[in-house]
């Protein structure tokens, strides 16, 4: 007898559909819910907010997402696992046990945190002894931005989330888990898979992997045939099907929009994709060159053959550190000429700039409707009948970039003519948080899971 | 035998999707028909990509097959300006990088592209 569990995806970034999850929950059956929340972007964001408020550092809209779909995890059994408490998933589960009272399921719901991920009170004794931390690319130890560090989280894989649902946890939370992981736990969960599963795991990565965009593998964002995708604005997420051997199928609930397809699927496969020979993650290396990929009826994909290996023996973390500030502005400028009155303005702005004596790491200019995507691929944009002038600015010294932020609007009225679109107001300066990415020996990143009704 | 060549449009015979890891951007390019998978391999080398993003990208081209997939992925190093945060692009994080390799033009035998069936540029009126 095959059995066989249904993972649903409700959420691909923080920011995706408030009505997904629910949508899913209630749209047919399916046994968990997987919410990803979290990119690198993110995580600078949540930090910021932990900064100005030690309550939050988490995605708030989770505790939204959770109270829509309350009626129905319960009645249905179904199991949410999330990566919603980004910096703070203490005080994410805090405030998710308390909207879970109010709603007067009290009691009836178990809420499972994992943590551990976050290394940044270790970072001193880390670099101490002997972990340099040196970024992935560059090889430059942390030590030289060491005074700029704001977070760093390990990326903990799927075994503490399988701990959380061992012990009855219905909610799991988790800070920087991967991705995939929230998929991958509850097969693991089900069906048992050996640590050293290799294939199993690996079908549980690549599942992962297609879930976790939300609808980005179910006909949204998908450039093949996207006149044809039917129906959008009601748009299906994507479920995994998923048997025991690591065989699944992508589909979505009857009734809704997109489309799940060979090429949709497969456009999700290759999204920001390395080598794929070897998907790191941390339970297993995923080959992707091993992946088949079939149709099986209407908005059905059979996915399977998958080959894996054993994980490696460290965890990316991921470690954000303050460089500087910036700020981007634009303006509109209309044909006729519209190109030519854009690059005009850019000249005059760089020239105020220069007689101010502002110094900046990085003036960048764009042309949007011109070249700002394609550049020099693009021709030279003369016809085009307006023109977007956005120019960005990046330094250390956020004086100077308050300073850009006002030399912007006087173009309406002093620079080159037709010009139109700033009633969006000066441009905000923004800190800027950069990313360090890094590797760790994965013996001494120690995870916690706690259950709590 | 015939030495007269086509274009062909990689618009009309693949579809792609980009994402970013740090300053890198990944261009997956799928070939819209399995035959037509072992065109790509052969005419869209690392090397042409290379030339096609010109100045667009400051570091290497990285090439991997899939043919599980009919797929090739590209990885773009130094595409996007320092990535991440850190960029002041307006696609920051490379996810329409992978368009601009649908306007590359391949020169194909006039033979190969009837056998293929491969839809030749421009259209015939």
């Amino acid at each position: 007898m095959t059995r066989t569990v249904r993972v649903a995806s409700g959420q691909g970034f923080w920011g995706d559909s408030l009505d997904a999850p629910r949508q899913q929950v209630e749209g047919g059956p399916i046994d968990y819910l997987m919410l990803d929340y979290l990119a690198e972007v993110t995580m600078s964001i949540l930090q910021k907010q932990k900064e100005r408020d030690p309550q939050m550092g988490y995605a708030r809209d989770f505790i939204g997402a959770i109270e829509s779909v309350l009626p129905g995890i319960v009645d249905r059994g179904v199991k949410v696992i999330a990566n919603a408490g980004g910096v703070n998933p203490v005080a994410c589960a805090q405030a998710l046990v308390k909207a879970i009272a109010k709603a007067g399921h009290g009691g009836k719901v178990k809420v499972g945190i994992v943590t551990g991920d976050d290394l940044l009170p270790r970072i001193d004794e880390l670099l101490a002894a002997g972990h340099a931390l040196k970024h992935m690319e560059t090889g430059a130890p942390l030590s030289t931005v060491r005074d700029s560090v704001l977070s760093a989280n390990a990326y903990i894989g799927s075994t503490p989330i399988v701990e959380a649902l061992q012990q009855g946890a219905q909610i799991v939370v988790t800070g920087r888990s991967t991705d995939t992981a929230l998929t991958m736990a509850p097969l693991r969960h089900e069906f048992g898979w050996a640590a050293d599963s290799w294939n199993q795991l690996a079908a549980g990565i690549v599942a992962g992997h297609i879930l976790e965009c939300g609808a980005q593998s179910s006909g949204g964002n998908c450039l093949h045939d996207w006149r044809t995708i039917p129906d959008l604005a009601n748009v299906g997420y994507p479920i995994a099907e998923v048997q025991s051997d690591g065989t699944f199928v992508i589909t979505k609930h009857p009734g809704t929009g997109g489309r799940v397809s060979v090429p949709s699927v497969t456009e999700q496969l290759v999204y920001e994709m390395g080598d794929p020979h070897s998907y790191i993650t941390p339970d297993v290396v995923a080959d992707f060159t091993s992946i088949r990929v079939a149709a099986d009826g209407e908005n059905r994909v059979r996915v399977h053959g998958i080959t894996g290996g054993p994980a490696t023996p460290f965890l990316k973390v991921s470690i954000a550190y303050r460089a500087g500030f910036k700020a981007v502005g634009s303006l509109v400028y209309s044909w006729p000429d519209a190109m030519e009155k854009a690059e005009m303005a850019d000249r005059i702005l760089r020239e105020r700039l220069d007689r101010l004596g502002l110094r900046f790491d990085q003036v960048l200019t764009e042309f949007v409707g011109a070249n700002a995507t394609h550049g020099h691929l693009s021709g030279d944009g003369r016809d085009a009948p307006e023109v977007q002038f956005r120019v960005g600015v990046r330094g250390g010294d956020r004086a100077s970039i308050e300073r850009f932020t006002r030399e912007i609007a006087p173009l309406v009225l002093n620079g080159p003519p037709s010009v139109t679109g700033f009633a969006g107001g000066r441009p905000k300066v923004e800190e800027v948080i950069a990313y360090w990415p890094a590797l760790i020996d994965k013996r001494v990143v120690t995870t916690h899971v706690e259950v709590m009704s | 035998m015939s030495t007269s060549s086509v274009k062909v449009r990689l618009l009309d015979i693949a579809h792609t999707r980009s994402g970013d890891k740090g300053d890198m951007a990944n261009c997956g390019v799928i070939a819209l028909r399995p035959e037509w998978y072992p065109l790509l391999v052969r005419e869209l080398t690392a090397s042409r990509v290379s030339a096609h993003y010109g100045d667009l990208i400051s570091g290497t081209v990285d090439r991997f097959e899939l043919p599980n997939l009919n797929a090739l992925n590209f990885l773009l190093h130094g595409a996007l300006d320092g990535g991440g945060t850190l960029s002041l692009k307006t696609d920051a994080q490379g996810k329409v990088v992978s368009t601009a390799m649908l306007r590359i033009m391949l020169d194909v035998p006039a033979d190969e592209a009837a056998a293929l069936h491969l839809p030749v540029y421009p259209a015939a009126a």
